[in-house]
């Protein structure tokens, strides 16, 4: 399966630090998956104004088409004004309507503060849903107290992170499989 | 207003058009050469006019894919290999041209066509255009309303006076050459959306809708809303006056297996390569549906969707896209054979009763 781990931030390590994590989990597993990381920091997109994402160049054709050949992502982002980082908005805003449409999404959150807990339920989940995901509807939300000195250092959340990888691969596992049997009904 | 002569024998006027969609074949790998496939698209012509279809037309995209960017050189040569299908653009990309080049082309070709050409003006659904030719996608609407408006009134006036933001001011001047009836027939593209149509209601400009793909019952919203605001701003809505036609992706053969089989893979790699997303086979499934908007299906299916859409819009032309996602030229010939003796004559004979 194609894979494609999204950090979705430009600012702050604690984002990147988990989705790194989720990588190399990823990567003790399965060898038959391809597995692809991107992370905004690094990244020099452009602002969407409405064209197909066939239509840029540069970083910004690269990751938009990663995101679309993707069977599977996963997407953290860090909590901004109770909501997800704009820059990650921009991301779902370069793609076309109905972008995960076939797809599983998994969610990593990072907070400054436990308040957060509900941003991903509130804020990312509607606009996974309307671009047609498959949303793994537990998420993983983790807080500052977590990380130290650019690890994570709580085994709760590293459970957690286990627990997201196995159970999206298998979700998506399932649904490959269904849509397999599916189209192979069909006489085109 | 521009003379717009609608066939009188028919009760729904039938057109074929493409994009020069320039793709491989997915069935066997094979891209035909540029040349081949303009030639093919100018054979296309005069097998449609033996076909008794009424119409031709021929787009512009810029971008990979397609080779008819400079369709009216295209039309001009199909104008010459015809005598009496109507010629037109599907469209021209008003937003990015000059709309006093466009007059003088499309002009030009109604005197090489003997009184056949039409302007159908669009707005570009891909932005190839814009970059080709230096063009801010922030002026996207600007670009196209502005230039709309301009085509419409050099279409009206003999000697213009204008002044707007994306063309240089026009003083007491005379376009050469004029058309045969001094005015050509202009239609607005509509992507689909009420909003457009509404804006083609308020020029007073006959709509051709794009009805692509889903229910088609969607698109009845978009017809309804152009005929009200242009009933609002007092023009006269009579099909005569302004006629509505829709374009359609269209696919038929022998049988709906056969059609729904020999389409998919066109129709899958064609949006893959264009779009960047394949065409569900759950989505595809419902296509011989008579409600469904996708003209795919058998000659009797392909009657029936007509007819129903007939119902929803009373629309008086049907435009069809023949060769989206590279359907090869054999089978651009086929569906072309079975238009002409199964469908039109179908269609005609249920619309007469």
């Amino acid at each position: 399966m194609n894979i494609v781990l999204l950090s979705g931030s430009t600012v702050g390590s604690k984002t990147s630090t988990a989705m790194k994590y989720l990588q190399s989990e990823i990567n003790q597993l399965e060898s038959e998956h391809q597995v692809q990381f991107f992370d905004l920091k690094e990244l020099d997109l452009s602002f969407s104004d409405g064209r197909n994402y066939l239509d840029y160049s540069g970083d910004t054709l690269t990751l938009t088409t990663a995101l679309m050949q993707a069977d599977i992502i996963f997407i953290g982002f860090p909590v901004f004004q109770a909501s997800i980082p704009g820059t990650l908005k921009n991301v779902f805003d370069l793609l076309p309507v109905n972008a995960f449409r076939d797809k599983v999404v998994g969610i990593i959150a990072t907070a400054g503060s436990a308040k957060h807990y509900l941003i991903p339920e509130t804020q990312l989940k509607p606009i996974l849903g309307y671009m047609k995901a498959h949303i793994m509807q537990t998420y993983v939300f983790i807080e500052e107290r977590d990380f130290s000195q650019g690890t994570i250092v709580n085994d709760d959340i590293l459970f957690r992170l286990n627990a997201l990888t196995t159970s999206t691969l298998r979700v998506a596992k399932v649904y490959a499989q269904v849509l397999e049997e599916e189209n192979a009904q069909y006489d085109f | 207003m521009a003379i717009l002569k609608m066939n009188e024998n028919t009760p729904l006027e039938f057109g074929l058009y493409s994009l020069g969609d320039h793709l491989l074949n997915p069935e066997n790998g094979q891209k035909v050469s540029y040349e081949q496939r303009i030639q093919e698209l100018i054979e296309a012509s005069q097998l449609a006019e033996q076909a008794g279809i009424d119409v031709f037309g021929v787009g512009e995209s810029h971008q990979e894919h397609f080779t008819t960017q400079a369709h009216t050189v295209v039309l001009g040569a199909i104008a010459q290999a015809t005598k009496t299908i109507k010629v037109s653009s599907s469209s021209s990309i008003i937003s990015a041209a000059d709309p006093v080049r466009v007059f003088e082309d499309f002009a030009t070709l109604d005197l090489i066509s003997h009184g056949r050409a039409e302007i159908v003006a669009g707005r570009a659904s891909r932005t190839g255009i814009f970059d080709l030719f230096g063009l801010d996608l922030n002026h996207y609407d600007e670009l196209y309303e502005e230039k709309l408006n301009l085509l419409m009134e050099l279409n009206q006036t003999d000697k213009i006076t204008w002044s707007g933001q994306f063309r240089p001011d026009l003083k007491n001047m005379k376009i050469f050459p004029r058309p045969i009836d001094n005015t050509l027939p202009i239609w607005r593209a509509v992507g689909g959306q009420p909003a457009s149509a509404i804006k083609a209601g308020r020029q007073g400009i006959p709509m051709m809708i794009t009805t692509l793909g889903g229910p088609a019952m969607t698109f009845k919203d978009a017809v309804d809303a152009y005929r009200e605001t242009a009933e609002e701003h007092g023009f006269n809505t009579s099909p005569e006056s302004l006629p509505v036609s829709t374009a359609s992706l269209f696919y038929t053969a022998n049988t709906t297996q056969d059609a729904l089989r020999e389409f998919y893979p066109h129709l899958n790699v064609g949006m893959s390569f264009i779009r960047g997303a394949g065409y569900p086979k759950q989505q595809f499934a419902h296509a011989p549906d008579h409600r469904d908007a996708l003209m795919v299906g058998s000659p009797q299916q392909i009657i029936e969707k007509i007819l129903y859409q007939h119902e929803l819009y009373q629309h008086q032309r049907f435009m069809a896209q023949i060769d989206f996602g590279g359907v090869p030229f054999d089978k651009i010939m086929k569906n072309i054979e079975l238009i002409g003796n199964e469908i039109i004559p179908g269609v005609k004979k249920h619309l007469k009763n």
